[in-house]
């Protein structure tokens, strides 16, 4: 009963804050709004019993992906009148696209469901954890397709460093390797003088 | 709607076994605030000392109570709010920062037995906790309207998020020889008869370095505190903050830091391990939860020590070592770790016997 009060709730507060991101004028209170979404959906994750699956949603999602969303929203210097200006220019593309993900996936959904036939145990409650079920199947079952999100996933992230990688010529910049190994004699020579003994110092 | 009412009567009629749950759940809040006012008095004792001075000494018996005078001082202060800040942020910012260092202490185990939730998926959890602190810092920075806050905030996110991802990989080589996300399957996957040589700090020692380091900069203190950096951005994030919000930033970054040691002991040094079990030296060799927190009280200390020692990193130096050094790093050792573990360099699994 408990379990479902929480379902409830977490499904109220997940459509709300869903709602409040393409709502909300102030663009770091929409991002916030997501981060709630994210949180939320995995509480019903976990309430389900992937706690795997939730709390990895919270480790990549919350914790680090939104982070530097937030990084570069607080950074942007949106005025929302600006924002605004544009939208009955391009309210047609907008609907058009809308109306297409929509028929998108009541065909995909509606398909599914007309075939719909009872779910097979789960195998991940079977296993006992289900961290180490699906630690199992993503090695064992799921290897190639795995090493190949992967392989994309290293694409995409040189492609993006070749992309803001500039050389330019007549930069001076650190090397730290170098810093390290200077010697002390070479920054520093230390002199040993007689005192001078100026007039006005007493000793 | 009849449904929904017996809903809500069944929640109603549960209620009592909830605020139970409510008030273990609460229990172990009192301590973690009592030992962080006694953390602060301590650090001001040991670089007072370390400075050669004396430390807080005025207030009660060897200034013990100067952590007390000092939170009454701050809950009876105004809270000032700067003009045009987001309200509602600004308020909300400590207790995001607050929430996720006292929530990670649920799955913390304390002895064999003892863990508030013995959750499988513990170390996990705790990572998703410890990443949530961030928010904290960002939202105050933001919601302040302020440069300076603002400067801070920009820091700590880019800083946490890159030394996450060392945190994470050498808490992955942990996981790698304990074979389980279970905290305690952890503790007990480093029992043996070799004393101190059966802990994970052994075979894992530059990732030892690497988790606490990465912990010292995840919590922003010295020699990574560039989010304060009070040389620099006057007090970074807080600069806005006073009285009782601020005590609260106080509050979440001390208890943070209580928790990284917590951990560095339980995931490399043994947990409620004896340093000499194994070796039949009776009480000595016993495990107990007084290991434990003699472990956590060492590395708490070396927290102190490090920012009575070092001078602050320059921001460039900060991102160069976690990303050029401790990652590359840790990748490495993750390597060796699955070498040790094929090749039977350790024992894996809990209660593995030698």
């Amino acid at each position: 009963m408990t379990q479902q009060v929480l379902f409830y709730f977490f499904a109220t507060v997940l459509v709300a804050a869903a709602l409040a991101v393409i709502t909300v004028r102030n663009s770091v209170h929409a991002a916030l709004s997501l981060v709630l979404t994210f949180f939320t959906a995995a509480g019903i994750w976990i309430l389900a019993e992937a706690e795997f699956l939730g709390l990895a949603l919270i480790v990549v999602y919350v914790g680090a992906v939104m982070v530097l969303f937030l990084f570069v929203v607080m950074m942007l210097d949106i005025k929302p009148e600006s924002m605004r200006e544009g939208f009955i220019r391009f309210l047609p593309v907008g609907v058009i696209v809308a109306l297409v993900m929509l028929a998108e996936m009541l065909s995909l959904i509606g398909v599914k469901a007309l075939q719909a036939q009872a779910l097979p145990e789960n195998p991940a409650l079977a296993a006992g954890s289900n961290t180490a079920w699906l630690g199992k199947a993503l090695y064992t079952e799921f290897l190639l397709p795995f090493e190949i999100a992967a392989l994309i996933l290293t694409v995409a992230l040189i492609a993006a460093v070749a992309l803001t990688l500039r050389k330019r010529s007549g930069v001076r910049t650190q090397k730290p390797g170098e810093q390290v190994l200077v010697q002390r004699n070479e920054r520093l020579r230390v002199v040993k003088m007689a005192s001078e003994g100026g007039k006005g110092e007493s000793a | 709607m009849e449904s929904v009412i017996a809903l809500f009567n069944s929640f109603v009629h549960d209620w009592p076994n909830l605020s139970l749950f409510i008030g273990l759940i609460l229990l172990p809040l009192l301590p973690l605030i009592i030992s962080v006012a006694m953390y602060v008095w301590w650090e001001r004792k040991v670089i007072g000392w370390m400075h050669v001075r004396m430390g807080p000494n005025q207030v009660g018996p060897l200034g013990l109570a100067q952590a007390f005078a000092d939170v009454f001082k701050l809950l009876f202060k105004e809270i000032t709010i700067p003009e045009k800040a987001s309200t509602f942020l600004f308020y909300l910012a400590p207790l995001i920062a607050l929430v996720p260092a006292m929530a990670a202490w649920a799955v913390v185990p304390i002895g064999e037995k003892l863990a508030w939730s013995n959750a499988n998926a513990g170390l996990l959890y705790l990572l998703a906790m410890t990443s949530l602190g961030v928010y904290g810092i960002v939202l105050a920075g933001w919601a302040s309207n302020s440069k300076y806050a603002f400067l801070g905030a920009m820091r700590a996110a880019a800083q946490v998020v890159s030394y996450e991802i060392a945190m994470g990989m050498a808490i992955v080589s942990v996981l790698i020889l304990a074979g389980s996300l279970n905290l305690s399957d952890v503790v007990q996957a480093q029992a043996g008869s070799k004393g101190f040589l059966e802990w994970f700090w052994l075979p894992l020692l530059p990732m030892f370095v690497i988790y606490f380091i990465s912990g010292v900069a995840e919590t922003n203190r010295a020699p990574f505190d560039v989010t304060e950096g009070e040389s620099e951005i006057v007090a970074g994030f807080h600069v806005e903050y006073s009285g009782s919000a601020f005590a609260i930033f106080f509050l979440a970054e001390y208890a943070n830091m209580i928790l990284v040691s917590f951990l560095s002991s339980i995931l490399f040094l043994g947990g409620w391990l004896s340093p000499l079990q194994g070796l039949g030296l009776g009480v000595l060799s016993a495990p107990g939860w007084w290991w434990l927190f003699a472990k956590a009280f060492v590395m708490a200390f070396l927290f102190l020590w490090f920012r009575a020692t070092f001078p602050r990193y320059r921001y460039d130096q900060i991102m160069r070592l976690g990303w050029k050094v401790f990652i590359p790093i840790t990748i490495a050792w993750i390597f060796v770790a699955g070498c040790l573990a094929y090749f039977g360099g350790v024992t894996i699994g809990p209660g593995g016997n030698p």
